[in-house]
């Protein structure tokens, strides 16, 4: 209670009072967001070492107030692994976009999961490289257009988008893998809890925990932030099906 | 005093255990002939080192980035690689030089250039001391000549890339690591891990612990203005290393009017060309480069201010690139030559000295 408000809102500690380099709508914002409240709510805002990739959340160290590695484009994974093999008691995560995660750092990725390092991915799926400009992305929809597909993805030409989170959850090492969205207020909560459940199984030891946001990017869509809205809802989803996609710990539960 | 440990052992693995005695957390490889011996002494060690990670990556690029996570976390780390797996770890190196996180490198040089031949080499010279990577930056680059200076430069190398948080690189070759001598070991150092060595490591990420600013590790600098400080900054530091790392030897210098310059391996053979020389009647030193940067420039130019030195002669296992740089600071004064051989192919001493007999 302050001045006979209950204070039921605020910015998390560990998020800075910075105004943000995103672009207006973008998700990332929002992720951002919930890590940092996620990492408050643990107390672990001490214990935890972020890595930041190259593209648009290069910059995520200018607005979370915790421990941070800039790593080379795609080598975030390698990067964590350096960190966690280090300070196995540590909370370690990445943040990685498509272009990062899927194209050039497709094979780190791949081997971290596969070695069972025990970080936390977040991997943000916009389809599409927003920090260059818009071109296309591993997970750019076919027939999506972009501004190196022009005339919409031809998976003849460039092949099908990737889904990581399929992919990845076939790997022994991955303890849990979720897909997730944050489209809407009740969406967003959902992914608190997934990644407090990362977090979680982290800490355990388990393994790999990936987390992969179907995300949005009105600027390289060229389109409005609520057009963004739908364009996931009605084409991302239906390529990316939300929902976890391993969970060890689920028998136990 | 504590008895001296002596071994015969093979360049590659002398260097792993030197390793491991200095006190390195991490190791982060990947195979390739041929230095392939490092990762398997450590591997075999491990169960003696619970402590110690000794990681085999997916590649070298991975290798190298895992390096650039680990000791920005306050570890110990090291990598190895030979020529072609060398330069897939360069951006990485470039990142590590910008971000200043300390690191060891190995290099045992083959023949290149591409995919080359597994025989000894000394052709990367210019890709280790001119940097290698993009941009403005320097490595602090060790020539061991033996197996023991496999050893000592390894130790070394750790304790100057804490000291400037700087990468540092063994500039070795095949033959180094492959041949078999006798080796005096060092002592254990009190094994610390990266959490045991916050204290000395303030930049270190391990974790904003006790209400400390958090740290950061980037070599982003995307302000035109924060990049060339941060240029600035690097060239005062790698100034103050050209200052006080130049390590080099001198055999047979005083008096001489011919200098050859040579290192690691070459070094070798050219000492034996001082003595044959010198048995001939000949007026030969030899100039070897222990750290190739910072280089000996001040003692070559020393040399090259002498009236009786004649001519300088660079032998290197190269086409000639370190020739270069004698040429740089010699400046005219004196006839600079190069001899070498490539592919692996060793001169002898008579090769040698046949080569300066023709250009005298």
């Amino acid at each position: 209670m302050k001045d006979g408000y209950e204070l039921v809102y605020k910015r998390p500690d560990t998020l800075l009072s910075k105004r943000m380099h995103y672009c207006p709508g973008c998700f990332h914002s929002t992720m951002h967001k919930i890590i940092m409240e996620v990492v408050d709510e643990m107390g672990i805002a001490e214990e935890t070492i972020g890595v930041s990739p190259v593209g648009c959340s290069v910059f995520a160290y200018d607005y979370m107030d915790i421990d941070f590695q800039q790593a080379a484009h795609g080598r975030a994974c390698a990067v964590a692994t350096g960190i966690k093999r280090s300070l196995p008691d540590k909370f370690v995560f990445t943040y990685q976009g498509d272009g990062d995660l899927a194209a050039i750092g497709t094979a780190e990725t791949i081997h971290s999961c596969n070695r069972g390092e025990n970080f936390t991915i977040f991997f943000i799926n916009n389809a599409i490289y927003g920090m260059t400009g818009g071109q296309m992305a591993p997970t750019t929809l076919e027939g999506q257009k972009t501004s190196t597909s022009p005339y919409g993805r031809d998976v003849k030409h460039v092949g099908h988008p990737l889904r990581m989170a399929e992919m990845v959850s076939q790997l022994p090492g991955v303890a849990y893998c979720e897909r997730l969205v944050l489209n809407t207020p009740a969406n967003v909560r959902k992914a608190k809890k997934s990644i407090k459940k990362a977090f979680d199984i982290q800490k355990q030891g388990l393994g790999m925990t990936f987390l992969e946001v179907v995300s949005n990017c009105p600027s390289g869509w060229k389109c409005s932030p609520v057009q963004s809205l739908d364009f996931v809802g009605e084409n991302m989803l239906k390529y990316y099906p939300l929902g976890v996609k391993k969970d060890v710990t689920a028998n136990s539960n | 005093m504590s008895k001296k440990e002596i071994a015969f052992m093979k360049g590659n693995e002398a260097l792993a255990e030197a390793a491991l005695r200095a006190g390195m957390t991490g190791y982060y490889g990947y195979p390739i002939t041929p230095q392939s011996e490092i990762m398997e002494y450590l591997t075999r060690q491990a169960p003696e080192y619970p402590h110690v990670t000794i990681l085999q990556a997916e590649s070298e690029v991975a290798s190298v980035n895992m390096l650039y996570g680990a000791g920005g976390a306050g570890g110990r780390v090291m990598t190895s690689s030979s020529s072609p797996g060398y330069s897939l770890m360069q951006e990485g190196i470039s990142y590590i030089a910008c971000a200043e996180i300390p690191s060891v490198f190995v290099n045992v040089q083959r023949g290149g250039p591409g995919l080359g031949t597994i025989q000894p080499s000394q052709g990367d010279y210019f890709q280790a001391v001119k940097g290698g990577g993009h941009g403005d930056y320097r490595v602090i680059v060790f020539a061991p000549n033996s197996v023991q200076e496999m050893v000592d430069h390894t130790v070394l190398a750790f304790d100057l890339a804490d000291k400037w948080r700087n990468p540092a690189l063994i500039l070795t070759d095949g033959a180094i690591g492959q041949m078999m001598e006798k080796v005096e070991l060092p002592e254990h150092y009190k094994f610390r891990s990266a959490e045991d060595m916050r204290d000395e490591k303030p930049w270190a990420t391990n974790g904003k612990k006790g209400g400390r600013k958090k740290n950061l590790l980037t070599s982003l600098n995307i302000k035109s203005e924060d990049m060339e400080r941060k240029n600035h900054e690097l060239q005062a530091k790698y100034g103050k290393i050209c200052d006080e790392e130049v390590r080099y030897e001198s055999y047979h210098l005083d008096d001489a009017e011919i200098i050859i310059s040579a290192y690691g391996l070459s070094s070798r053979i050219c000492k034996k060309v001082v003595d044959i020389g010198r048995a001939q009647g000949m007026k030969v030193g030899l100039l070897r480069p222990i750290t190739l940067w910072p280089f000996p420039s001040k003692k070559i130019d020393e040399l090259a201010k002498k009236e009786n030195v004649k001519l300088f002669m660079s032998i290197e296992m190269s086409v000639g690139q370190m020739d270069e740089d004698i040429k740089l600071v010699v400046n005219g004064r004196k006839p600079v030559h190069h001899y070498g051989r490539t592919g692996g192919i060793i001169f002898t001493a008579e090769d040698i000295l046949n080569q300066i007999k023709a250009k005298i």
